[in-house]
């Protein structure tokens, strides 16, 4: 019995020197991903000015044509397909990244994307030790859930480069982010680890728990996707109007992808991790079911689980309106990502309800 | 929308394809794939001209009535309102989550109400401490679900209407649409066709011939999802009511060797929904065997709870057979539609009480209540009959009770427990006796002694006579009154909640049909494509392909692809064709070098 607590109280210990040291690789990643960015600077495309004012001239005329060469790889040669626009939105190319096609941009950012893999892996490995010394999952305060959710939304993160998809953009603005929440974690929030009230044991909770977490990196992911859409949105629509966007402006917002490929992307992020909220929601209603005797019943942290549910419904029933879709529908989007934050840390230190266990 | 043509064309999802002029061309192709309802109705005068006389005028007033009933209709069950009332019910949850609800915690009601003196009677008008069974969240939800329902009748006839009819026939200038393909083969136009209408019904598409191309279409499944999961809704708001309607809830205390039996008279407290009955209750009854609790030892969480668990026999019915099981925190005992759970324990001190003549008067497990998380409880026990006092008269007795699971000591100044285990229990009483008050039919709280009536046992000294006791030990009341004894052994005691809810099942039903529903309805992409084979001027076959889907989607271009090269492999691209130019593409009016779009992906 004291043996196993000695060395429980060491893995903590040991949980809490990763978190430090994950939250070192991070600043280092984070320099990393500010020098890609200065780098990239010196490059001066302005694709979107000339693509939007060409197209205004012969948009009447014909449609901008793309062309893409599909199945390559086949020993007849096949028919290439050729895709169009929809008329009526803005045929802007995607921005090439943060480092703006400058050699010396794209190599800090690779070394950047390296050090975030390293400092992921570090931030996993703490969770991991966390979890050990209270030999439970690693979710049973608000400490444990920061540095829990920081490392999913990077793994998120990690996992779409790793999917071969054109994120790296996102890459200063999560890191910076996951810096200032690993920073509230270990400062306002800590909690010396310990194990959970007998009503959190239940595996609903795992799984209530562990899809919670998943779902909110996902719609934070979305969330820093749509935030950079709107920019970018106004950038455009300000080009195509005419004006002339401040040069720092220009110099960042060139390098982004097109805001339709940024709204596209944010609503991919949000739309396909809904049913899994929508799951997590009644995981936790059967596990109240269990623990308290009744499924629903409008706990605080419920009633915001729900009010971050019909959030996103909303959102994609924007989607699917006339006239509400571009930046009414992110706004939208937005607001539901600020329930859902709400929801994990308003809720706990605002409100008490049944869910406020264990410390904070 | 400009001309008269695009109002009947549904589908306000792709007003990129609709909306644009010189696109007419496009024609139904884009009509029909969803199911989407779209705003047509238009308030203005319904009654069109009103004739001359009172038949006129009723005429008018009838197509007025008419008119803006069904405009009324249209507007309640079309997209922006459902937007509307979906955002209405999200920010109307908010309050209910910030202001205490009788509901949940009517204490703190109390507190509020207390602390706010003026708030709170506008609180009150406007249902705020009960915001979830409040008027204008109800209209919220109502009003929401008669949209849905609205919504979901139309939206499935033109579903079956949809399943039942063909894609539509391939819009004249295939170039038009999101992605496209085109090559010229030595193939025959009927040929290709075949090949084609083959292909895609090997791709699980529905396709038929229409023309002189092959029209088809896939992904169904995405509005049957789409309506399953707004269904699914439906189901789970209706198991919902029908769950608070008929649920029961009751809460029993139990002491170690006890039992209970599942009657209505038996509850402590109980409270029901409007439509229960109390033939509802399952029968049942259990006996509490056992509790065990125990608690952290060490750390800073010292003192948190790590078990509780009752042991308890139970059987079903009148005649039951007996059965043994624990029930935990978490794990209720499931009886029928009757879930049992565990909630609450706390200690309950035996205690004898013995008259002047040494006779034992009362014997039995009191149950205390808590009063703060290390078990600090109060209680109180009550004499009622029996008991004569030192002179033979017939009296009642009440001791007010404290008890401390672990006491801290004496001297220490506190009467708190320290610790919520069985560690240095003891038992503080003070004698009082005359009139209990319990015959005045008056509801008493159990855990509480009015001593309005009652007089103190005063010692020599006039002081009211009160001991702290160990367990074992005795106090003697003044005056060969008789005495009272802390027995050793010390019971425990477990609250029980008993629950029946119905529609549980309907419930988690709904929820799963809303969750594969959902899913079908997000990632299934509905889509059509279109095959044209025609002779063109040289007598060469052309073979177009073209495919449309209800957003523009990075996968539709990439399926189109592989859709051609099967088709291709068919119908091979004319040898040494003159116009054979890898580069350039026939169909486009104005070539754009690939380069450009090679950003795009
Ligand atoms: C109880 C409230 C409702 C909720 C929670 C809800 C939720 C949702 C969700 C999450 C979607 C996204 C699925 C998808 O994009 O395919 C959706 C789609 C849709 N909803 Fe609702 N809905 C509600 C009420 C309504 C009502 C009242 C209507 C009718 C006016 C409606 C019509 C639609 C339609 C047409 C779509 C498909 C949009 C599309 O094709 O993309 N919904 N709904």
């Amino acid at each position: 019995m004291i043996l196993a607590t000695a060395t429980n109280e060491h893995l903590a210990s040991l949980s809490n020197t990763l978190i430090y040291s994950a939250m070192a690789v991070y600043t280092l990643a984070f320099f990393a991903y500010i020098a890609e960015w200065i780098f990239g600077s010196r490059s001066k495309v302005a694709r979107s000015a000339s693509a939007l004012t060409a197209g205004a001239a012969d948009k009447a005329a014909a449609p901008a044509v793309t062309v893409k060469q599909a199945g390559g790889t086949a020993v007849l040669e096949r028919p290439k397909v050729v895709t169009r626009s929809a008329a009526g939105a803005r045929d802007v190319p995607d921005g090439p990244g943060a480092h703006g096609g400058d050699e010396q941009g794209d190599l800090y950012g690779r070394i950047a994307v390296s050090l975030t893999v390293l400092s992921f892996l570090i931030e996993f490995a703490g969770v991991l030790a966390r979890a050990l010394s209270v030999q439970r999952a690693p979710w049973g305060n608000m400490y444990e859930f920061s540095i829990t959710f920081s490392t999913v939304a990077v793994g998120v993160y990690l996992a779409l480069l790793a999917l071969r998809k054109n994120v790296r953009w996102l890459g200063l603005p999560l890191i910076t982010t996951v810096l200032l929440f690993l920073g509230l974690a270990v400062t306002v929030l800590y909690t010396a680890s310990d194990q959970l009230v007998p009503a959190l044991h239940s595996y609903w909770l795992y799984i209530h728990v562990s899809t919670a977490i998943l779902c909110g990196a996902i719609f934070y992911v979305g969330a820093v996707g749509t935030v950079l859409y709107l920019f970018k949105d106004s950038y455009e629509s300000k080009l195509e109007n005419g004006g002339t966007p401040g040069r720092f402006a220009t110099s960042v917002l060139e390098r982004l992808p097109s805001a339709a490929s940024l709204d596209k992307f944010s609503y991919r992020v949000n739309a396909a991790f809904f049913p899994l909220w929508t799951f997590t929601i009644i995981a936790g209603a059967i596990w109240a079911g269990q623990a308290w005797g009744r499924y629903w019943g409008w706990d605080p942290k419920e009633t915001w689980s729900f009010i971050t549910w019909v959030a996103y419904a909303c959102y994609l029933h924007a989607r699917a309106t006339a006239g509400w879709k571009g930046r009414k529908a992110a706004y939208i989007a937005l607001i539901a990502f600020a329930c859902w934050l709400f929801n994990f840390y308003g809720v706990n230190i605002f409100i008490s309800g049944k869910h406020s266990y264990a410390g904070v | 929308m400009s001309d008269t043509r695009s109002t009947d064309v549904h589908g306000d999802e792709n007003p990129e394809i609709l909306t644009s002029d010189g696109e007419s061309d496009l024609g139904e192709a884009g009509s029909q794939l969803s199911t989407a309802p779209v705003e047509t109705a238009m308030p203005g005068s319904f009654g069109g001209t009103r004739a001359p006389g009172v038949r006129g005028w009723i005429t008018w007033s009838v197509r007025e009535v008419f008119g803006w009933a069904r405009w009324f209709w249209r507007q309640l069950t079309s997209m922006r309102v459902a937007l509307i009332l979906l955002f209405l019910l999200s920010l109307g949850a908010i309050p209910g989550s910030l202001i205490p609800q009788t509901g949940s915690d009517a204490l703190k009601v109390q507190d509020f109400r207390d602390a706010h003196r003026t708030l709170a009677p506008v609180y009150d008008k406007l249902g705020l401490f009960h915001v979830y069974s409040s008027v204008w969240f109800s209209a919220i939800y109502i009003l929401l679900f008669v949209s849905l329902i609205g919504c979901i009748v139309p939206r499935t006839w033109q579903f079956v209407g949809q399943l039942r009819s063909r894609p539509p026939a391939a819009p004249k200038r295939l170039t038009r649409l999101p992605a496209y393909a085109t090559w010229r083969t030595d193939a025959d136009p009927e040929q290709v066709r075949e090949a084609a209408l083959g292909i895609l019904k090997q791709r699980r598409f529905r396709a038929h011939p229409a023309g002189d191309a092959v029209a088809a279409e896939k992904g169904y499944l995405r509005e049957a999802g789409n309506l399953v999961f707004h269904m699914a809704l439906i189901v789970l708001l209706v198991a919902f009511a029908w769950g608070q309607l008929y649920k029961s809830e009751g809460n029993k205390l139990i002491v170690e060797g006890d039992g209970f039996s599942n009657t209505l008279i038996s509850y402590d407290d109980f409270k029901s929904g409007n439509l229960f009955s109390s033939d509802d209750l399952v029968p049942f009854s259990f006996d509490l065997k056992k509790f065990t609790g125990t608690y952290e030892r060490n750390g800073p969480n010292k003192g948190t709870p790590r078990t509780y668990q009752a042991d308890i026999t139970y059987s079903v019915g009148a005649y039951g057979k007996e059965q043994k099981t624990t029930v935990r925190v978490n794990q209720p005992l499931h009886i029928g539609d009757a879930k049992v759970y565990l909630v609450s324990h706390g200690y309950a001190p035996v205690v004898t009480v013995r008259d002047g003549k040494g006779d034992v008067v009362f014997h039995d497990a009191v149950p205390m209540l808590p009063i703060d998380s290390n078990i600090t409880s109060q209680g109180s026990i009550k004499v009622m009959d029996g008991y004569r006092n030192a002179q033979g008269q017939i009296d009642q007795l009440g001791f007010a009770a404290f008890f401390v699971p672990t006491f801290a000591g004496a001297g220490k100044g506190t009467m708190f427990s320290q610790f919520p285990a069985l560690d240095h229990p003891v038992l503080a009483v003070s004698a009082y006796h005359g009139d209990l008050g319990v015959n005045a039919g008056l509801p008493q709280n159990v855990y509480q002694l009015d001593t309005k009536s009652l007089k103190p046992f005063k010692d020599s000294g006039g002081n009211l006579v009160k001991a702290r006791l160990l367990p074992g030990e005795t106090m003697m009341l003044p005056g060969g009154n008789g005495s009272i004894t802390f027995e050793k052994n010390i019971k425990e005691w477990a609250g029980f909640q008993i629950v029946q809810q119905p529609g549980g099942g309907w419930a988690l039903g709904g929820a799963l049909a809303a969750i594969f529903g959902l899913a079908a309805s997000l990632f299934i992409q509905r889509r059509r494509v279109w095959v044209r084979a025609t002779t063109g001027a040289d007598g060469v076959t052309v073979v177009e392909m073209a495919g449309l889907g209800r957003s523009e989607s990075a996968k539709l271009p990439e399926e189109l692809g592989d859709l051609a090269g099967l088709v291709h492999d068919r119908a091979p691209t004319k040898n040494d064709d003159p116009d054979a130019d890898p580069d350039q593409e026939p169909g486009a009016e104005t070539p754009v070098p690939a380069a450009e779009g090679a950003q795009k992906k």
